[in-house]
């Protein structure tokens, strides 16, 4: 499978090498060879079941947290080896943000939600600083107009729509390098996902994203490089334009035309 | 054309007749379990209110200058004057027999009822004062109604006699029924009338202090470890299952370990709040580590993975988001905890907190009771008195019941209105 695995992007940020994951006895990855390409949309699509949010949660280690799962071969975030014994997950999941499927945002005022992160991390010495970090990040979430008047506002009594912009506004306070987004529009409906997807287009200026998604449209109008995974292998990675006008691989353009998933 | 839908209910169908069925079995349910809680607490209340009231009586009293020594007022004897104000008032009480009836109208305690107010008021020296003193509790028992005076004299407390005299004090409007503020602000006494509950209040407090001390933070911590820290294996499996059994133990046992660790091995104070609050802690801990894991456990995992998501560790997300919407759950079931806290009786005997006791304690290692033990002793005393007296008590428990469950909700609303 060589063949699939070897696209690599002259700015690779985030790179997997041989990387298994196991959920107890079951295999849910296979020998995953992926590099990422920096200030880049990388779309991640495949049938349900694949493994795209398993690889997700690889790279801001948020499998850890399950206790039956397991990781080998090794992930690098810029050239770095995010398991290695001195890496601080703490610090490593600040660089790598995360937006969920579901919204969820604290319950706690628009303001408090965008602040956390800022404040647990430490990351201004005064009021005003923090401040500022929040108007810009609700700013670059495109989400400021909404809300500068009602900061104070519960964050769970905004729209569906409003309160994912939140999530991607929280995720970017912390001034990460890396934003993963597994499904971000799945519980959103098309205007709110227009609204999302103009702003990963803005946002993938400053950061890295890893998006998964269920929607070849979304995959085409957002990313630059496309990956395509099935029953747990990659089996397909390179521009998004080659990928679905001319994929390689039978699975790759049997799933696009919709004849497996 | 289409066909034609039925969608008309056939009135009177099976399915209708067991819906009104089951309807009208859960309001006859509810119905029934208000009609028991409205006899129970009425019955109560019928009970218990006569208890609020106590008769007082007006003596003409000398307090003659030279029987007085207005420094060492401690050492006059009232006793005596009080008594030869009664003979004054009724002479033609001669005999022996007679003598002892006609003292004993006015309260055993009424001597040093005496001594306060002429404490409180030195100008009365020198003077004869109009005093007022309780009526013992056989005539304040007779004033509530509770003596049949058509009864045979042999079966009643009080003489023929007596009654003579109370009626005619009561033509002088020399008898009064006041609020009887005493009940609320004395401790306990073998005088009925002169008894409270007020010692009994503190001391349930104090146990309930101590006991919330205790078995909040230690109940929320295992909670939260057992629930977000502790690995899910074998070991934390059984002490689960050992957790939910011992709620189940009955509280006399814990009564045992107390009496055979806190007050033999440890060797702290018998009969004190301390003791009694942690024998009580013992008792609510299991309640409230269920209750708060069980409310840690609906805290929604998209919380914990949010937090996490931007770099929060599992110490930050556990006690800046979990706790802080779990709070609200785990003071309910805190509060249910102390609630049955508060009644408990038995573990309260083991150790101790039985003894009768007259102060109102001052701190928790000071010699107490407690409501519910209050009321079992009054309910254990022979005298006529002491019947009212117990379902008064019973209402000042309900009382500090409802208090209770009320700061419970007003502290529940303040946690929840954080969202
Ligand atoms: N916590 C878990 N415990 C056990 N098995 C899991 C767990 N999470 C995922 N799996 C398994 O790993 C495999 C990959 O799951 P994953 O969630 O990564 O798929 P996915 O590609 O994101 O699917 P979808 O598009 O439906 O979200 C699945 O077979 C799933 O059953
Ligand atoms: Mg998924």
């Amino acid at each position: 499978m060589i063949e699939n695995n070897d696209f690599a992007p002259e700015n690779t940020i985030i790179s997997s090498k041989n990387v298994d994951v196991f959920y107890g006895d079951k295999q849910a990855l296979f020998d995953i060879n992926l590099n990422v390409a920096e200030n880049s949309v990388t779309a991640l699509i495949g049938p349900s079941g694949c493994g795209k949010s398993t690889l997700l949660r690889c790279f801001n280690r948020m499998n850890d947290v399950i206790p039956i799962c397991r990781v080998d071969g090794s992930i690098t975030l810029g050239g770095q080896d995010i398991h290695a014994p001195n890496v601080d997950v703490v610090s490593l999941r600040q660089k790598v943000g995360m937006v969920f499927q579901k919204p969820n945002p604290f319950p706690k005022s628009i303001y408090d939600n965008i602040a956390y992160g800022p404040r647990i991390h430490g990351m201004t010495a005064s009021k005003a600083e923090l401040d500022e970090i929040v108007e810009e990040s609700l700013k670059r979430a495109g989400l400021w107009n909404e809300v500068m008047d009602r900061l104070d506002k519960p964050g769970t009594g905004l729209s569906g729509g409003q309160q994912q912009r939140l999530c991607i506004a929280r995720a970017i306070a912390v001034k990460p390098k890396v934003i993963l987004m597994d499904e971000p529009c799945s519980a959103l409906d098309p205007i709110a996902t227009a609204t999302v997807e103009e702003l990963i287009d803005e946002l993938r200026e400053r950061f890295t994203i890893i998006i998964v998604t269920h929607s070849m449209q979304q995959a085409a109008r957002v990313s630059m490089h496309t990956a395509f995974f099935h029953l747990g292998n990659l089996v397909e990675h390179g521009a998004t334009s080659d990928i679905f006008t001319a994929p390689k691989d039978e699975r790759t353009q049997n799933y696009i035309t919709g004849r497996i998933g | 054309m289409t066909d034609h839908i039925d969608i008309i209910s056939v009135d009177g169908s099976a399915r209708h007749r067991a819906q009104k069925r089951f309807k009208s079995y859960g309001l006859l349910a509810i119905g029934l379990s208000l009609t028991f809680l409205f006899i129970m607490v009425g019955s109560i209340v019928l009970r218990g209110s006569s208890a609020f009231k106590q008769s007082f009586v007006q003596i003409k009293i000398e307090l003659s200058a030279d029987a007085i020594d207005a420094d060492n007022i401690k050492r006059v004897r009232f006793g005596k004057l009080l008594k030869q104000s009664l003979r004054n008032k009724f002479p033609e009480a001669t005999s022996r027999k007679d003598k002892k009836q006609l003292y004993k109208l006015v309260s055993p305690t009424a001597e040093y009822s005496v001594r306060k107010q002429v404490e409180a008021n030195p100008t009365l020296i020198g003077t004869s004062a109009k005093l007022w003193v309780r009526t013992s509790s056989d005539v304040d028992m007779y004033l509530k109604g509770y003596v049949d005076a058509n009864l045979d004299e042999s079966k009643r407390r009080l003489s023929d006699l007596q009654l003579e005299w109370i009626s005619l004090l009561q033509r002088e409007n020399k008898i009064e029924s006041r609020f009887n503020t005493k009940f609320f602000t004395g401790g306990d006494s073998r005088e009925p009338e002169q008894a409270g509950v007020l010692g009994a209040v503190i001391g349930s407090a104090l146990s309930l202090l101590v006991c919330f001390m205790l078995s909040f933070p230690l109940g929320v911590l295992a909670a939260v470890y057992l629930e977000e820290f502790a690995p899910k294996n074998r070991l934390s499996r059984i002490i689960e299952v050992n957790i939910n059994n011992l709620a189940a133990v009955p509280s006399i046992v814990f009564g045992l370990l107390g009496l055979a660790i806190f007050l033999n091995f440890f060797g702290l104070p018998r009969s004190t709040p301390m003791v009694g609050g942690m024998v009580l802690a013992l008792m609510t801990l299991p309640t409230i580590i269920i209750a708060s894991r069980t409310s840690v456990r609906a805290v929604p995992s998209s919380i914990r993975e949010a937090a996490m998501g931007i770099g929060a560790n599992k110490v930050q997300t556990t006690f800046h988001h979990v706790v802080p919407l779990a709070m609200p759950g785990m003071l309910t079931g805190s509060i249910i905890g102390m609630a049955q806290a508060l009644g408990e009786t038995a573990p309260l005997l083991m150790i101790g907190m039985v003894a009768f006791i007259v102060d109102v304690p001052q701190g928790i290692t000071d010699a107490a009771t407690a409501l519910p033990v209050q009321i079992f002793l009054w309910a254990d005393s022979p005298e006529r008195g002491f019947l009212e007296k117990t379902s008064a008590a019973i209402m000042v428990l309900l009382a500090f019941l409802i208090v209770m469950n009320l700061v419970a909700i007003i502290l529940r609303r303040r946690f929840e209105q954080r969202w």
